[in-house]
């Protein structure tokens, strides 16, 4: 049959419909740019790169808190060679085979091509011995991560941990914490948490339709470096806290060691104590949850939050309010006869005594000398009704920190007791009390509670003579070792300097000729301190003792809390003085005495 | 010896060299694409026997040899064999139905160890051969209604056991005999009339019935009441219209019943009544991204991110047009098509000078073949057509399809330099 154009129309069918693809094509791929958006989305992942968290230092440039790099082995289900020697690969790992099958199983379950973890937090040592043989069981890859560790596994209540954000966490950052991300939950941890958390780099990543990372984009030109969290220096000296935490051993007390021209605590003790690595990384839940029903509460912070009443260590404060009150001087006596007797009640003191002098009173720590001071300054404070005396007394006690939080820099602090003019006015009615209604507080017993930090801070204040800086643990942030503005600030608690001298000669003597006598004196260094009796309706009173060291230019200001021990004098006093010795002399010339603390268990 | 080695001599002299040549420009732009499209890091080597691409370089050079033997063969031979290898196919075709193993929920591969073999593939070929044959008797005509029934069975028997493998997609090529009709001497009404189907059924699918048969209705008046002769007027509108009506009203009814719901829901992505990256609409959706991404120069070799990384599916063998409109950009697909456009004029040309109706019914059938191919694949990957799983000739990976196509062309190419040789 002939052509009649028959092949004419046919071609032009073709062509035309070329044409049409050829437009098609020239829309699609260079007048739109919608699609090559839609491929970018697709194919580019942006990957947050996690900084190394801040490192702690003690005050001598010990390091007390690092980074630990762990692995944690990914397996990639699809990847796996199914005639792979899964019982030489157990044997590698020391793992079941039951369990080997378990979390195969589990991560199919998740994604075939998405890695899912394996086994979680291989140590370095461990992992060396697994990375050998791992290029025969394809599908396995290592990660790389870091976990805190705590060399000296020491001061857990002061350095708190981390752990994973929660939703409410996520959702108060505003958007700066993602699912997965870490956080300070307790202690320094959480409270300087911006500045160890450090800035999170950015990487961009191509990605197939799996989601799996195939490479970089563009070179790494849009990817941004992860800034490292900013290192800490404490002011703790971890071997005093060590040395402090040995002492402290087997028995329930709290042990606050603060410098007084600077505010810096150099130990923090809080006995019963745990191992701070136990709260790290995948075994930290339920290490927790151990210690959370342990009876003898280790997790709880006993310097930061316990509230005894401080009982005679309250008396070298009264002495130094009584003198700027102009209500006592080195020369007033006031008659002890063995007891301060208000109608039926009296305050007993422990001896009978002539009646003393000021200093005197503090060394031998009189009972009704106190009654009758705290007598005049409430009730006889002149020009004041005895609700405006105590208000006037309870100002200062509050400058010393009685009722006050310090404002140290870790979380959850107490503020202690010490009721208001209005709590009085409620229980006894407005103006139908006085100083007899409340008299047991002169001998800081009653409804007055301190922290062990507040007793410290306390002989901070005496052995700097009338100022203090907040106590704090950390002496500076990151290279520049900056301080926050706060810890800079002086506080003054308004007492003359002058009045300083008569107490300070008197706590000296309560160590070299009085109560603390037997355990605390030490021959090269001259301790100012104070014993008391912390009186616990539950079972034996708990033993107190606070002092600062050296008299002429004090170092350190400690208050020890042992409970249940009875007198400051025999338990708490020698673990001041001994850990005196460590700080000042680098250990104690008393090995005796040192074992007999070291190996006693008080409960 | 000496005849035989004159005899290759002569038909190497005469076979087209551009045919040839694009033929081989092809198969070897679709290994490329192959090795880009499922590149990866552990096995860099393109000649690979254990990725696809070297599977592919096996089959392109299986593929010359059998061109080669085609070529060495006596031209007349497929004249002759023409009626036996139809038979021949649409036998494999059944047995593959009760033999195979389901794959995708389509019953058409055969499987030999690790080897597959489609008999779909060599149906075409197989139906282009006895179409050929039918018309090399030269008193059919297709003015004669038996011409037009006999020549509708050869083709509708291969439909129908394609319909039976439940491959339905490929049963569409089919239709690219019209062409070959058309070019035999069938009038240029069904051709648009044809088209009118088409146009009239997308129509109905993208809006309601009963607004397309208004319209036609009222089309159909108008021209009836503004005719200069009334009668014939009012018969010409009823026979058109009525048809029209008819489709119109079986096109819904085709589609909520014959068609798949995966093959309904392709259609409805295509037509935009439907929305859905994620679903039906994925495949064209990821695949227009990898070709729109390409832009005007492409990404370069090896540098397409949505092909490579897997986002566009079946990216070796039917949606492979991605990899290259993702690499080469505006610039490549052009080419491609141009490659495209030159072989099938080539094929026209070449039909044309045949002194054989059979061996020109033949190049017809395979110019028509190979643009429906071309047609549906490209405008599938470009969101123009519904998603129909049909190969790229001589691109797309897969020995079956190389092969049926390499030795569709080939014998045509061999019918062709032994033309001088006839003269009927």
């Amino acid at each position: 049959m002939k052509n009649n154009g028959q092949q004419g129309v046919i071609a032009a069918i073709m062509l035309a419909i070329f044409l049409v693809f050829v437009a098609r094509l020239f829309y699609v791929q260079v007048i739109t740019d919608s699609y090559s958006i839609w491929a970018t989305q697709n194919a580019i992942r942006k990957v947050t790169v996690y900084p190394a968290r801040g490192v702690m230092f003690d005050r001598n440039g010990e390091r007390v808190v690092v980074n630990r790099p762990i692995y944690d082995l990914m397996v990639v289900p699809r990847q796996l060679d199914p005639q792979m020697d899964t019982l030489s690969f157990c044997r590698l790992l020391g793992i079941e085979k039951d369990i080997f099958i378990e979390r195969i199983s589990k991560a199919k379950k998740f994604s075939r091509f998405k890695a899912s973890l394996f086994q979680a937090q291989i140590s370095v040592e461990e992992f060396a011995a697994i990375q050998e043989r791992l290029h025969e069981f394809p599908g396995f890859y290592p990660e790389s991560r870091t976990v805190r560790t705590y060399p000296f596994a020491s001061a857990a209540h002061v350095l708190g941990y981390i752990g994973e954000v929660n939703d409410r966490q996520i959702e108060k950052s505003e958007g700066y914490y993602q699912m997965g991300d870490y956080i300070g939950i307790a202690g320094i941890e959480l409270s300087y948490e911006e500045a160890l958390r450090g800035k999170r780099g950015v990487k961009y990543q191509y990605v197939d339709v799996h989601n799996r990372i195939v490479g970089s984009y563009k070179e790494g030109e849009f990817d941004s470096m992860a800034v490292a969290g900013e290192a800490l220096q404490l002011s703790l000296d971890i071997q005093l806290q060590n040395y402090a935490e040995q002492l402290l051993a087997n028995k329930r007390g709290s042990v606050v060691a603060i410098e007084p021209a600077t505010g810096e605590i150099l130990a923090f003790v809080s006995s019963p104590y745990y191992d701070p690595n136990l709260l790290v990384g995948s075994v930290r839940g339920k290490n927790y949850r151990t210690l959370v029903i342990d009876p003898t509460k280790p997790l709880f912070n006993r310097p930061l939050q316990a509230q005894y009443p401080p009982g005679s260590i309250f008396k070298p404060v009264q002495a130094l309010i009584g003198q700027e009150l102009g209500i006592l001087k080195p020369e007033t006596r006031y008659p002890c006869g063995g007891g301060y007797r208000m109608g039926s009640h009296t305050v007993k003191c422990t001896h009978v005594h002539t009646a003393l002098n000021l200093e005197e009173s503090v060394q031998f720590s009189c009972n009704p000398y106190y009654c009758w001071a705290f007598k005049n300054m409430v009730d006889h404070n002149p020009g004041h009704s005895s609700a405006a005396g105590y208000d006037i007394w309870r100002g200062f006690m509050n400058r010393f920190t009685v009722g006050e939080k310090t404002g140290i820099d870790i979380p959850n602090e107490a503020k202690g007791i010490l009721p208001s003019v209005n709590y009085y006015d409620k229980i006894h009615g407005k103006g139908r009390w006085r100083a007899n209604s409340i008299i047991s507080l002169s001998i800081g017993q009653g409804e007055v509670g301190m922290t062990p930090l507040q007793m410290a801070n306390i002989m901070a204040i005496i052995a700097n003579k009338g100022w203090h800086y907040p106590p704090h643990f950390v002496k500076g942030i990151g290279d520049s070792l900056a301080l926050p503005e706060n810890f800079k600030q002086k506080k003054n608690v308004g007492i003359q300097e002058g009045y300083f001298d008569v107490v300070i000669e008197a706590m000296q003597k309560v160590v070299d000729a009085g109560t603390a006598r037997a355990y605390g004196k030490l021959d090269s260094i001259t301790i100012c301190g104070k014993t008391g009796t912390a009186q616990n309706p539950h079972g034996k009173d708990h033993a107190v003792f606070v002092c600062f060291a050296p008299r002429e230019n004090p170092k350190i200001a400690i208050a020890v809390i042992i409970e249940n021990a009875g007198f400051g004098g025999v338990w708490a006093a020698p673990v001041a003085s001994l850990m005196i010795e460590k700080y000042l002399l680098g250990g104690t010339k008393r090995p005796e005495l040192e074992k007999r603390i070291l190996e006693a268990t008080i409960q | 010896m000496r005849t035989t080695s004159r005899t290759e001599k002569t038909i190497f002299q005469y076979i087209d060299k551009p045919l040839l040549l694009l033929y081989v420009a092809l198969t070897l732009i679709g290994w490329i694409a192959i090795y880009a499209a499922v590149y990866n890091e552990e096995h860099k080597s393109i000649f690979d026997l254990t990725q696809n691409y070297g599977k592919q370089l096996v089959f392109i050079g299986s593929g010359y040899l059998i061109l080669t033997i085609i070529l060495a063969l006596d031209f007349r031979l497929y004249e002759g064999l023409s009626p036996f290898v139809y038979i021949a196919a649409m036998v494999l075709g059944i047995a593959v139905i009760f033999f195979a193993r389901e794959v995708n929920g389509a019953k058409a591969w055969f499987e030999i160890g690790s080897f597959r073999l489609q008999p779909a593939e060599f149906m075409k070929l197989a139906t282009a051969m006895m179409v050929a044959y039918y018309f090399s008797n030269t008193d059919i005509t297709l003015q004669k209604n038996k011409a037009k029934f006999v020549l509708g069975a050869i083709i509708l028997v291969p439909i129908a056991i394609i319909f039976l493998q439940h491959d339905t997609g490929s049963a569409l090529v089919y239709f690219s005999f019209i062409f070959v009709a058309y070019r035999e001497g069938l009038s240029s009404f069904y051709l648009v009339a044809g088209a009118l189907a088409i146009f009239i059924v997308v129509m109905t699918l993208l809006f309601n019935e009963w607004i397309i048969s208004s319209i036609l209705v009222v089309i159909a008046t108008l021209y009836v009441l503004f005719a200069r002769k009334l009668k014939p007027a009012i018969l010409k509108a009823v026979v058109i219209l009525l048809p029209a009506l008819f489709i119109i009203f079986s096109v819904n009814y085709a589609f909520e019943n014959i068609l798949e719901e995966h093959q309904r829901q392709r259609i409805n992505v295509l037509l935009g009544k439907v929305e859905d990256f994620r679903g039906a609409g994925y495949n064209v959706h990821q695949s227009l991204i990898a070709i729109g991404s390409g832009g005007f120069w492409g990404k370069g070799f090896l540098q397409g991110t949505q092909t490579k990384f897997d986002f566009v599916p079946e990216q070796s063998t039917d949606f492979i047009f991605c990899t290259i409109g993702e690499e080469y950009g505006f610039v490549g697909s052009l080419i491609l098509l141009i490659l495209y456009g030159a072989l099938l004029l080539r094929i026209l040309e070449v039909s044309e000078r045949q002194t054989t109706r059979f061996a020109r019914v033949y190049g017809y059938s395979v110019a028509s073949i190979l643009f429906f191919h071309v047609f549906i694949n490209i405008g599938m990957t470009i969101g123009l057509l519904p998603v129909i799983g049909i190969p790229l000739p001589f691109i797309s990976y897969g020995g079956s399809s190389l092969w049926s196509f390499t030795i569709l062309l080939g014998i045509l190419i061999r019918l062709d330099s032994g033309r001088k040789l006839t003269l009927r």
